[in-house]
C-alpha cells in the first residue's frame, strides 16, 4: 500500500494576473520502503509538494492520502497528530532547538505527543545510538558539527514509528562526505520500511533514490525507470547503456 | 561532432547551397570546427544516397546545387538530438553541440531535449550509486573510481540545469544586440 498518495493535486497562489500555479494536477504515489527523489528547477513546485504532502498546506484541488487516510477529511487535531506520529521532516538548516541537547531535541516530538518524559528520552537515545551518535547525546546543537546536527535532525524525524520521511535539500549545507553519510541514513531508513520523499537539486543525492521524479511548472515531466544492476557498468566501455 | 547531423540541422531551416552550409556550419559552431568544401559535398552526397537529403538536381555536384532535408532526414535528426552520447568517453562537447543545435532546429523544444539527457544521466548515476552502496563499500579503489564517475556525471547534469535556466531566462527577455567586441574576440580565439 502507498504510504503517500497525491491524486491530481493542484495548488494555486494569488489571484488574477498574480495567479501562480505551483502544482498543476500532480499525481505521485510512494510505497513503504521506497525512496523517491524529486528534482526540478527553482519554482517548479518541489517545496509546495513537500508542504502539501506533510499536511502543512492544503491543496487547491486534488486529494492527498497518508497511510491510506485522506487529509481532506481530517480535523486540525488529526493532522497535528499525524505530523507528530507518522510524518518526519528533515530540513536543509537542521531546525534543531538551540536550548535543548541532542537527546532532548530527538525526544521532543514524542513528549509533545504525550509520551512520558523518561520513556521519550530513552527512545531518543536509542534513535541517536542507531545513527552512531550516542556519544553526542548530551551536547547542544552549537557543540556539534554540521554533519552531526543533520544526523540528529534525522534521528528526530525517525523517532517513534514514523512511516513517512519528507526531506527538503537535506544535504544542502554539508560537504560531500557528510552529505553522503546523511543520505546513507535516509536510504537505510527506507530499507527498514520507511517511505521517503527527498527534494533536491543535487543529482548525487537523488541517485540514491529508487526513483527520481522530475518536476517543471508544477507537473511531472519524467521519471527514471527502476535502475538495473551495476554489473553493466563494469562490463567495459560502451556496455553501460 | 557529427558533421552529417549538423548539416541536417542547418537544412532543417530551409533549402541551402553547399558553400552556404559550410559557412553557416563554421559560424554556428563558433569556428571551432573548420570544415573543408570537399568534406561538405562528400557528406551531402552520402545524405542524398541515404535518402536523408535531396537536391533540386539542376546541376551536377557544385555550388549551384541546392539541398533540402527529407522527412527521413528530419526524423533521423530528431532521433540523433535525443540519443544520449557515449558517456564512457569524454562526452561534454557532443552534449553541448546537441543543445546548441536543438536551440536552432525549428519546432524543437530545447527543454525537452535537455530533459531527455538529464534523465539518462541521472539513471546512469543511480547505477553507479548502487555500485557505491554494494561492491565499492569494501573496496576503496573502486569507491574512488565510482566517486570520480559520479562527480563527472554530476557536473554534466549541473551544466544542463544551468543551460535550461539560461535558455528560459533568454526566452523571457527581449533580444539584445551583441556587443561589438564579442565577434572580434571569438575570431581572435579561433585563429590560434
Amino acid at each position: 500500500m502507498s504510504v503517500l498518495e497525491l491524486r491530481g493535486v493542484s495548488k494555486t497562489y494569488g489571484q488574477g494576473p498574480a495567479e501562480v500555479h505551483a502544482l498543476a494536477g500532480l499525481s505521485l504515489s510512494v510505497a513503504a520502503g521506497e525512496m523517491v527523489a524529486v528534482m526540478g528547477p527553482s519554482g517548479s513546485g518541489k517545496s509546495t509538494l513537500l508542504t502539501i504532502a506533510g499536511s502543512l498546506e492544503e491543496p487547491t484541488s486534488g486529494e492527498v492520502l497518508v497511510g491510506g487516510a485522506a487529509l481532506s477529511g481530517m480535523s486540525r487535531n488529526g493532522k497535528a497528530r499525524l505530523r507528530r506520529r507518522v510524518i518526519g521532516y528533515v530540513f536543509q538548516d537542521f531546525n534543531l532547538l538551540p536550548g535543548l541537547t541532542a537527546a532532548e531535541n530527538v525526544a521532543l516530538p514524542l513528549e509533545l505527543d504525550g509520551v512520558a518524559v523518561g520513556k521519550a528520552r530513552a527512545a531518543g537515545l536509542a534513535a541517536l545510538d542507531g545513527l552512531g551518535l550516542a556519544g553526542r547525546a548530551s551536547r547542544f546543537p552549537d557543540e556539534l558539527s554540521g554533519g552531526e546536527r543533520q544526523r540528529v535532525a534525522i534521528a528526530r524525524a525517525l523517532v517513534g514509528a514514523r512511516q513517512l520521511l519528507l526531506a527538503d535539500e537535506p544535504s544542502g549545507a554539508l560537504d560531500s562526505v557528510n552529505a553522503e553519510d546523511v543520505v546513507r541514513l535516509l536510504h537505510e531508513a527506507c530499507q527498514r520500511g520507511v517511505a521517503a520523499v527527498v527534494v533536491t537539486h543535487n543529482a548525487q543525492l537523488a541517485a540514491w533514490a529508487g526513483r527520481v521524479v522530475f518536476l517543471r511548472d508544477g507537473q511531472v515531466t519524467g521519471q527514471t525507470t527502476p535502475p538495473t544492476g551495476p554489473e553493466s557498468l563494469l562490463a567495459g566501455p560502451g556496455q553501460g547503456r | 561532432m557529427s558533421v552529417p547531423h549538423a548539416l541536417l540541422a542547418l537544412l532543417s531551416e530551409g533549402p541551402k547551397y553547399g558553400l552556404q552550409l559550410r559557412e553557416e556550419f563554421e559560424a554556428r559552431t563558433g569556428e571551432v570546427w573548420p570544415l573543408n568544401v570537399g568534406q561538405v559535398y562528400k557528406t551531402l552526397q552520402r545524405l542524398e544516397r541515404d535518402g536523408l537529403a535531396e537536391s533540386d538536381g539542376i546541376a551536377d555536384d557544385g555550388p549551384q546545387k541546392r539541398f533540402r532535408i527529407t522527412a527521413s532526414g528530419a526524423a533521423e535528426l530528431a532521433v540523433w538530438l535525443r540519443t544520449p552520447p557515449d558517456l564512457t568517453s569524454p562526452p561534454r562537447d557532443e552534449l553541448v553541440m546537441k543543445v546548441l543545435v536543438a536551440v536552432r532546429v525549428p519546432g524543437t523544444d530545447v527543454h525537452e531535449v535537455i530533459q531527455a539527457h538529464r534523465l539518462y544521466l541521472v539513471e546512469l548515476m543511480q547505477q553507479w550509486t548502487r555500485l557505491k552502496d554494494g561492491e565499492a563499500r569494501g573496496d576503496l579503489g573502486l569507491a574512488l573510481v565510482v566517486d570520480a564517475e559520479l562527480f563527472r556525471l554530476d557536473a554534466v547534469t549541473r551544466w544542463l540545469d544551468a543551460a535550461d535556466a539560461r535558455l528560459s531566462r533568454a526566452a523571457a527577455e527581449p533580444p539584445r544586440p551583441a556587443p561589438a567586441a564579442v565577434p572580434q574576440l571569438r575570431r581572435a580565439g579561433v585563429r590560434r
